[in-house]
């Protein structure tokens, strides 16, 4: 039962790890320079107008005063409102999650589905034309800037072949919205056509987002293939005349995710971060975009309240990914 | 007795940085039904990869096999197909014991899952499956009334093998268990599959002198229980002396002399045998090395490869390798001027 033990201590460190999350995000957000009262209230204001918001946000007291607010309200669940759009800010992200959601998944199923089979495959045949080609192709995908591939991608295929849509989320109205994210909605409510219409608006973004992550899983899952592939007990299921590609896909397979696993964690990581670039290049109604303008705005409890959203995102999958970790390996937990 | 297995002046070697590397020269060896042959040499002699090119388990890109052949049971198995050897022959007729039992499981695989899943390819009530042009192997079913009666037959061989509470010890991961344990298990998995053949690569050099004893009994009574010829690589002349039917003596990937092991250990032909047995530890101590050193297998004397280390050598020893010499009863060596037993 170690396993729950650690799920637990793991949901325990939960608080603290957001609360510092809360802290160090305030405290950047007052070192960039910019006003947030002038911000909101535009050219115009008058110096009593911008004085009278500032001591109506709690703008006029001490830093430490404000953080300590900060903590009140989101400990009780409330992220504010927005001081530009003065929409509750908990309802924008909720509104917006899915569709960030939905971009990252199929960004993390793409670069799994594409980076292991590769991975395995470069491994066994090390040194090969295939392996030089994947290992070109990999490093280039670690090492291209994310929005400059995002607009190449959108001038290759959406504007010159005219392949894939250049922006936006879908056409239309979507499917009758359930869980929020299109793929799964159209096909809950067998709407093909938006199901067709989501997947191709969801292309571009996820390959783009899906690429640096293919290339890290590539060269885990290739390393940790080489580390095992001598190792005795390979041998002995050789010696044994174990057929080659159970070997190979269920016995070695199993002993080189431990370590990509661990890199899909952070990987996710990673992955949100692109997404702030990515959404806005392609003008997806995600959490990144929601984040480009917070930042633009200066919107303090925005930024915050997105920050508190993907943390906890990034926790829950990291644990997630603990989880997959200790079924893979179950020496520890053990 | 009828001859199983029979190696060939097999030669073989490896490319590596240095140069070519010759590890087997002309090689011989023949095991009977039902034998236990003893493979005795020093650590790096070649007999590690003797027992591997039994197997076909030598790294492809680097080995190349310069001659002889491998017959079991009147078969080539350097000619035989490749994916037939693997289906039939290996792991069915041929099993093997590895070196070193704490690393030769899986880690992350229960030793349950790992001992079922030699059974659902190797079981001896059934043909060898052929999975060449079908589904992927790790796809391949595993109906559940064989996988009864193969855990059966499992349980049976766990508990004759010694193993306390099968069931259970199925259950854990490698780790949990014991350097003994995995061993006794190990050689469980090489008798599941019913073989003509067992090569145990050094079975007991991993484990506690006590533990030595009771698997080297283990596997002596195992094998002539069931009537299975083992191929035992050791570097210790005890081990064989103990459990052996007859021993092959290696010296720097030179065969030199074989016989049964009562003749063996009472009249040594081989100047290299007698040195080798005049080295064991006395009672009182005190012990006799051979001078000089292992030779390097890039660039090995001529002749007998033992000749600069001899004190017998003579200038035909340098020059050409002594064929086999007969010495009766099954007893031969590979030297121009052995040491002949009193008449």
């Amino acid at each position: 039962m170690r396993r729950l033990e650690m799920i637990l201590s793991r949901l325990v460190w939960f608080v603290p790890t957001l609360a510092g999350l809360v802290v160090i995000v305030f405290l950047i957000s007052n070192v960039i320079p910019t006003d947030p009262v002038r911000v909101a209230l535009g050219e115009n204001a008058t110096l009593a107008q911008v004085e009278a918001m500032r001591v109506k946000l709690g703008y006029d007291k001490p830093l430490a005063v404000q953080l300590a607010r900060h903590f009140r309200d989101v400990l009780s669940g409330n992220l504010g409102t927005s001081i530009y759009s003065q929409r509750p800010i908990s309802e924008d992200l909720a509104k917006r999650l899915p569709a960030t959601l939905e971009l990252t998944l199929v960004a993390i199923a793409l670069s799994i589905a594409l980076g292991i089979p590769l991975g395995v495959v470069s491994a066994l045949k090390r040194n090969s034309l295939l392996d030089h080609a994947v290992r070109v192709v990999s490093v280039s995908g670690l090492a291209i800037a994310a929005f400059w591939l995002a607009m190449q991608l959108q001038f290759l295929f959406a504007m010159k072949l005219g392949a894939a849509p250049l922006n936006s989320r879908i056409d239309g109205f979507g499917p009758e919205p359930i869980t929020g994210l299109f793929i799964v909605d159209s096909l809950l409510s067998w709407d093909m056509e938006s199901l067709g219409s989501a997947l191709s608006h969801i292309a571009l973004p996820a390959l783009t987002l899906a690429l640096p992550a293919a290339a890290t899983i590539v060269r885990f899952t290739r390393a940790g293939v080489l580390e095992v592939i001598n190792s005795n007990y390979v041998l002995y299921q050789r010696a044994m005349g174990m057929p080659p590609g159970l070997v190979v896909w269920k016995y070695v397979l199993r002993n080189a995710l431990i370590s990509t696993v661990t890199q899909i964690g952070l990987i996710f990581g990673v992955l949100l971060t692109n997404a702030v670039v990515i959404e806005t290049v392609f003008d997806w109604p995600g959490l990144g975009t929601f984040a480009v303008q917070s930042i633009l705005q200066s919107d303090h409890k925005a930024i915050i309240g997105f920050t508190i959203w993907t943390g906890a995102l990034i926790v829950i999958f990291n644990l997630l990914v603990d989880i997959a970790h200790s079924i893979i390996d179950p020496r520890g937990t053990r | 007795m009828t001859t199983l297995l029979a190696v060939e002046d097999l030669s073989l070697g490896f490319a590596t940085e240095a140069g070519f590397a010759s590890v087997l020269d002309r090689v011989n060896l023949s095991i009977e039904r039902g034998q236990v042959l003893g493979l005795v040499g020093e650590s790096g002699c070649g007999k590690t990869t003797l027992a591997s090119a039994i197997l076909g388990v030598l790294p492809r890109h680097s080995v190349r096999i310069a001659g002889g052949r491998i017959l079991f049971q009147g078969r080539d198995l350097l000619t035989a197909g490749p994916a037939f050897v693997n289906q039939t022959i290996r792991g069915r007729a041929i099993t093997f014991v590895p070196q070193d039992p704490f690393t030769s499981f899986n880690p992350v695989f229960t030793v349950g899952a790992q001992v079922m899943e030699i059974m659902k390819w190797k079981s001896p009530r059934r043909a060898a499956p052929d999975w060449v042009g079908r589904l992927p192997a790790f796809l391949a079913p595993y109906p559940s009334p064989q996988r009864r009666s193969d855990r059966e037959a499992v349980l049976e061989l766990l508990d004759a093998v010694q193993l306390p509470r099968p069931a259970q010890l199925l259950r854990k991961y490698p780790h949990e268990l014991s350097g003994g344990q995995r061993q006794r298990l190990m050689i469980a998995m090489a008798l599941l599959p019913g073989p003509d053949l067992v090569i145990a690569d050094e079975p007991t050099t991993a484990l506690d002198v006590t533990i030595q004893a009771q698997i080297l009994g283990l596997i002596r009574r195992l094998a002539s229980e069931r009537n299975v010829a083992v191929l035992l690589t050791t570097h210790d002349l005890g081990t064989a002396y103990e459990i052996c039917d007859a021993v092959n003596v290696m010296y720097a990937g030179q065969d030199v002399e074989s016989a049964p092991v009562d003749k063996f250990f009472a009249a040594p032909a081989h100047p290299y045998t007698t040195k080798l047995l005049a080295s064991l530890p006395r009672a009182d101590g005190s012990a006799t090395g051979i001078p000089g050193e292992v030779p390097v297998m890039i660039a090995p004397p001529s002749g007998c490869r033992f000749h600069p280390r001899c004190d017998r050598a003579a200038e035909q020893c340098r020059t050409a390798r002594p064929s086999v010499e007969q010495l009766g009863g099954g007893h031969w060596v590979r030297c121009y001027r052995p040491h002949r037993a009193a008449p």
